[in-house]
């Protein structure tokens, strides 16, 4: 990964509060955690239901994640990004619980399918481009998560810790335990796939059948 | 000198996305702007993915049930009760564990020595890994992995039990999948040179 990222920058670097804040609960304050834990409380949950699916299992694999972190603060490196050490307990914990779920129900553990081919694109006509200020609209971020829920399981997984909870590559395929390939080949086809499904663009397609009142347009 | 390649649009669909991570090389790269410049399909292939990325990278994406924050806080607040009774333990550990060390002679290393012999003559215990990390070892392998690791062998006889538990019974972490820790480790101090060092801070 020697050239920089072009559009995916993450300016996510520790700040000097937050260092302050680390250093105060490794020597004991730990009453400052969730001060610290904060600003990444949403990105902890997301990680665990990307991986558990079901809301209640995630909020309670990532309040069992954080008190592990809180446990073990001192472990934590300084040259490591905090968040990420974090959304890496809340994977390894949210793995762990999935695998003790089917161990209980005999399914198979070991359940990752060969690589599939290429995936071609569907929908070449012009982009229509989804502005961010649509996101204000619930019925936008709900046909989103609809379009990614909708991805298998090992390509969900990968969009999710890289593209929203901004995990790099390597560090994506650190916290599922694949190799830097296969998070390459499954973020291809995520990308690729959520595109031809939300192709059509906000005024035609899905967003056109989404129930519009009249004349507002928040953004 | 670089060459000048030419790429069709299949090329351009498989590196779209390296592309976008700015992980092609530099020929590759002049060569889908030029294509990108011809070809309306593949510019509606990248306009969608980079758009793609941009929503779900925000924020607003991520929604947590109602009250989440609130329960998390309580459930940390219980937690670090717990933990406090830990530090009043550990306050008397601090110095007990400066005194040791400053005895002089003696070895902090063997207090890591482990009771069964190493699988691998090779093999040192890693101190990077958290040891109530859970890890998995399988039938006639040296190694303990995170699960899922593609260098398990034997994955039919996977047994789960802590990093700690794993380094007592003489496994070492595997280089593959433990790696962010070993590098980690080569940085990493004993917890007893940690508590020493906040004591001669204290003092």
């Amino acid at each position: 990964m020697a050239e920089p990222n072009v559009i995916l920058n993450n300016p996510m670097s520790a700040s000097a509060r937050e260092q302050e804040l680390i250093v105060q609960v490794q020597r004991g304050q730990s009453e400052l955690f969730y001060e610290l834990v904060r600003p990444y409380e949403k990105r902890v949950y997301a990680a665990a239901l990307a991986i558990l699916r079901d809301p209640a299992d995630a909020e309670d694999a990532a309040q069992e994640a954080m008190l592990k972190a809180l446990a073990n603060i001192r472990q934590f490196r300084a040259e490591a990004r905090f968040s990420t050490w974090l959304i890496q307990i809340t994977v390894n914990e949210a793995l762990m619980r999935r695998r003790r779920e089917r161990r209980a129900k005999m399914e198979s553990i070991d359940d990752r399918g060969e690589e599939e081919n290429d995936y071609t694109p569907r929908d070449f006509a012009d982009w229509r481009e989804i502005p961010s200020e649509a996101l204000e609209r619930k019925e936008v971020r709900q046909r989103l998560a609809q379009a990614l829920a909708s991805l298998d399981r090992k390509y969900r997984e990968v969009f999710v810790l890289r593209d929203m909870e901004q995990l790099n590559i390597q560090e994506t395929a650190e916290a599922l335990g694949i190799s830097v390939a296969s998070v390459k080949t499954r973020l291809l086809r995520a990308r690729l796939m959520l595109r031809d499904l939300l192709a059509g663009g906000w005024e035609q397609g899905w967003f056109s059948r989404l129930p519009f009142e009249k004349g507002s347009k928040p953004w | 000198m670089v060459n000048r390649e030419s790429v069709n649009c299949e090329r351009v669909w498989q590196e779209i996305s390296n592309y976008l991570e700015g992980e092609v090389d530099a020929g590759l790269r002049s060569a889908m702007d030029e294509h990108l410049r011809t070809c309306a399909k593949c510019r509606s292939v990248l306009e969608g993915t980079r758009n793609v990325i941009r929503l779900y990278g925000d924020e607003r994406m991520i929604e947590v049930p109602a009250g989440f924050g609130r329960r998390l806080e309580r459930k940390l607040a219980r937690g670090s009760q717990v933990r406090s009774g830990w530090a009043t333990w550990s306050s008397w550990l601090i110095p007990l564990a400066a005194v040791l060390l400053m005895a002089g002679g003696l070895r902090v290393a063997s207090s890591r020595t482990v009771p069964h012999p190493l699988r691998s003559e090779h093999a040192q215990p890693e101190h990077g890994i958290p040891p109530d990390m859970e890890v998995v070892v399988s039938a006639g392998a040296k190694e303990f992995h995170i699960a899922g690791c593609d260098y398990i062998h034997n994955k039919e006889t996977v047994r789960t039990l802590t990093a700690k538990e794993a380094e007592r019974e003489g496994y070492v972490a595997c280089v593959r999948c433990m790696r962010k820790y070993l590098q980690s480790a080569s940085l990493g101090r004993t917890e007893l040179e940690v508590a020493a060092e906040m004591y001669r801070e204290n003092e």
